[in-house]
């Protein structure tokens, strides 16, 4: 009973990873940029909330309802305004930007929060949970993030095979030239896949914050099991992506429930077998994202 | 040091007369450059005579971190291979000091033994990170060094989650413990800057050069790609190994979340990309700026990571090629002679 506890609080946690590697995913595939500094927004994020809630006593769900839209206009502002400027020399400058960003973020809340960790309270429906026997009971709390995962990816998937900006910006993805020639400004185009990435992150953000707790230091190693999440998936899918989150929570979890001492390690360890015996991951596809 | 316009040099004096253009890269900079490298290094050696600890404990920090520099670029500049996972081995290295230390091997000399024991274990680790693909390879190496990270916890004899002290050394006399630490990491970075420069000017580096310029241009011109990345990886993780067993000996502790730490990666990417990827003056002139700048203002918090941060930004963007990069657009110094000069026929001094 403990085992299968263990597996279904470990498909809970990967509906996290993915909603959090959804972001990092759009900006590697459109734009083949890996955002050093992913991690540390979605902190940034849930310490603005933080900030936010406390100053004026406002509830999660409307922190969110803020941060989560401030944030994709400013992922927007800093794709025009930085990552687009520094790709055109090629794949390093992107990175020693993002990079440059982590630092700075990291920092600038360790000066400004101090190194204590810190939780968003999600009011009620922290505590309730949904008792399925004796032994296992699933929290509401992490239903909702399970859930709300699902809808964002989803909502991502449609957008990208029906919207028309998600159709321009497979476009971009596989051939920016090409792109711009049909009417797309891949700059324009660019931004608009990074305000998506971020906006996801905010959520992700606030969401690791009300689930436990963030501290301004917590950001690479939520950067790492995004990664993982997503090439465990395969990249090119969203719903691989799904997939992979969970692959890693359940790996977490289950062994963790043997040794707690396992719990990252057999998470690193699926990543790497998952690379060395099919690279493409659980769930290839030619797509963006 | 050594400026580029130079004329002799033999290859060129034989075909002087010749109506052919000659290509010509030793002569007289590489003379200076071998003169100027033995009178630098006979000179760092003599300091721990003349300095005060302060300045010599500040030049091993300086040591180490350039000879990781060193190694980042030679993976990241010349192989393509951008890892955010060398800090597998800068925590290798540092326990594997301890360890040997646990077996009864002087630690100066452990240091030695354990680089050629990261190299070792880099031998199997490049066969599971080489079947990634360029874009993840930094995710897959990142991956392995917390695998080494967390299997070291494990390790209780090692000092698991808290660390270990390095109690071999301190029955050396402080001084004479900081002046053997100082040597051991001049000789340390000497070899490391000595190596890249010896491998880069050799059959390797010509492979290399042609790899970083485009990979499947070289791939199809003969260059065996894979042979030529992998042995970058073993020796970019031996000089990353012997620079961990620096740390360890001169911080005589080591625990293991510092030690693995992601940001040994972080600031080798700092230190290359601000200096100069893809050159060997770069990441020694980065490490430089990176040494001072953590020494005077690491004092004052967290502040001095926040400016270095805020520094990458506009230097990606305006300045992709480092300090270096403008250094060598603005003047012909080089201190490296790695180029190829080529003349054209008749008298000429010009030609680049």
């Amino acid at each position: 009973m403990i085992w299968i506890d263990a597996i279904l609080q470990g498909v809970l946690a990967g509906g996290l990873y993915a909603l959090f590697a959804c972001g990092l995913s759009l900006m590697f595939g459109v734009m083949r940029v890996v955002n050093l500094a992913h991690g540390d927004f979605a902190v940034l994020a849930a310490f603005l909330a933080y900030s936010l809630i406390s100053a004026t006593g406002v509830s999660l769900l409307w922190a969110a309802v803020v941060t989560v839209p401030v944030f994709a206009v400013f992922g927007y502002l800093v794709q025009r305004g930085l990552i687009n400027r520094a790709m055109t020399g090629g794949p390093l400058p992107p990175l020693l930007a993002t990079f440059g960003l982590s630092v700075l973020i990291q920092n600038s809340l360790l000066q400004g929060y101090t190194a204590d960790s810190r939780a968003l309270a999600p009011g009620r429906i922290g505590t309730a949970s949904l008792r399925l026997s004796g032994q296992i009971s699933l929290s509401y709390l992490e239903l909702l993030i399970l859930g709300l995962a699902v809808l964002v990816l989803g909502g991502l998937e449609l957008y990208l095979s029906r919207g028309r900006t998600g159709r321009m910006l497979r476009a971009a993805s596989d051939d920016p030239e090409a792109a711009s020639l049909v009417g797309g400004d891949p700059r324009h185009l660019y931004g608009i896949a990074t305000a998506l990435a971020f906006g996801t992150l905010a959520l992700a953000g606030l969401l690791f914050a009300a689930r436990s707790s963030v501290s301004p230091s917590s950001g690479p190693s939520e950067l790492l099991f995004g990664f993982e999440a997503v090439v465990i998936g395969g990249l090119g899918s969203l719903w691989g992506t799904l997939l992979g989150g969970i692959a890693l929570g359940v790996a977490q979890n289950v062994a963790g429930q043997a040794n707690p001492a396992y719990t990252l390690l057999a998470g690193h360890l699926l990543f790497l077998l998952v690379l060395i015996v099919r690279p493409e991951g659980l769930l290839p596809r030619r797509s963006i994202a | 040091m050594s400026l580029i316009r130079s004329t002799s040099g033999r290859t060129g004096e034989q075909a002087a007369d010749a109506d052919t253009p000659t290509v010509d890269r030793g002569g007289r900079p590489a003379r200076y450059t071998a003169v100027g490298g033995v009178l630098l290094f006979a000179v760092l050696a003599y300091m721990p005579y003349l300095l005060v600890t302060g300045v010599t404990q500040t030049m091993v920090v300086f040591f180490y971190l350039a000879a990781m520099a060193l190694m980042w670029n030679l993976l990241a500049g010349y192989a393509g291979l951008v890892s955010v996972g060398q800090q597998a081995y800068v925590g290798l290295g540092a326990y594997a000091v301890l360890q040997f230390s646990n077996w009864g091997v002087q630690p100066y000399i452990g240091v030695w033994l354990a680089g050629l024991a990261c190299a070792v274990i880099a031998l199997p680790t490049s066969f599971a990170v080489f079947r990634l693909r360029a874009d993840y390879f930094a995710v897959g190496t990142w991956a392995i060094a917390e695998v080494y990270h967390l299997l070291t916890i494990q390790d209780s004899g090692l000092g698991g989650g808290s660390g270990s002290p390095l109690t071999t050394l301190s029955g050396i006399d402080p001084v004479m413990r900081d002046a053997l630490t100082y040597w051991t990491a001049l000789a340390v970075a000497g070899c490391c800057a000595l190596g890249c420069f010896l491998l880069l000017r050799g059959r390797l580096g010509l492979a290399l050069t042609a790899i970083r310029d485009d990979e499947t241009a070289a791939g199809s011109s003969g260059v065996n790609v894979g042979q030529a990345k992998r042995t970058v990886y073993l020796v970019a993780a031996a000089g990353c190994g012997a620079a961990g067993g620096l740390v360890i000996v001169s911080q005589l502790n080591v625990a293991p979340d510092s030690a693995y730490s992601v940001q040994w990666s972080a600031y080798m990417i700092f230190m290359v990309l601000l200096g100069g990827i893809g050159t060997l003056e770069g990441p020694i002139i980065g490490a430089a700026l990176f040494t001072i700048v953590q020494q005077y203002f690491s004092s004052d918090g967290a502040w001095y990571l926040i400016v270095l941060g805020a520094a990458c930004v506009p230097a990606a963007i305006w300045l992709p090629r480092g300090l270096w990069g403008l250094v060598e657009r603005l003047t012909p110094v080089r201190i490296f002679p790695l180029g190829r000069r080529i003349r054209p026929p008749q008298h000429s001094h010009t030609a680049d």
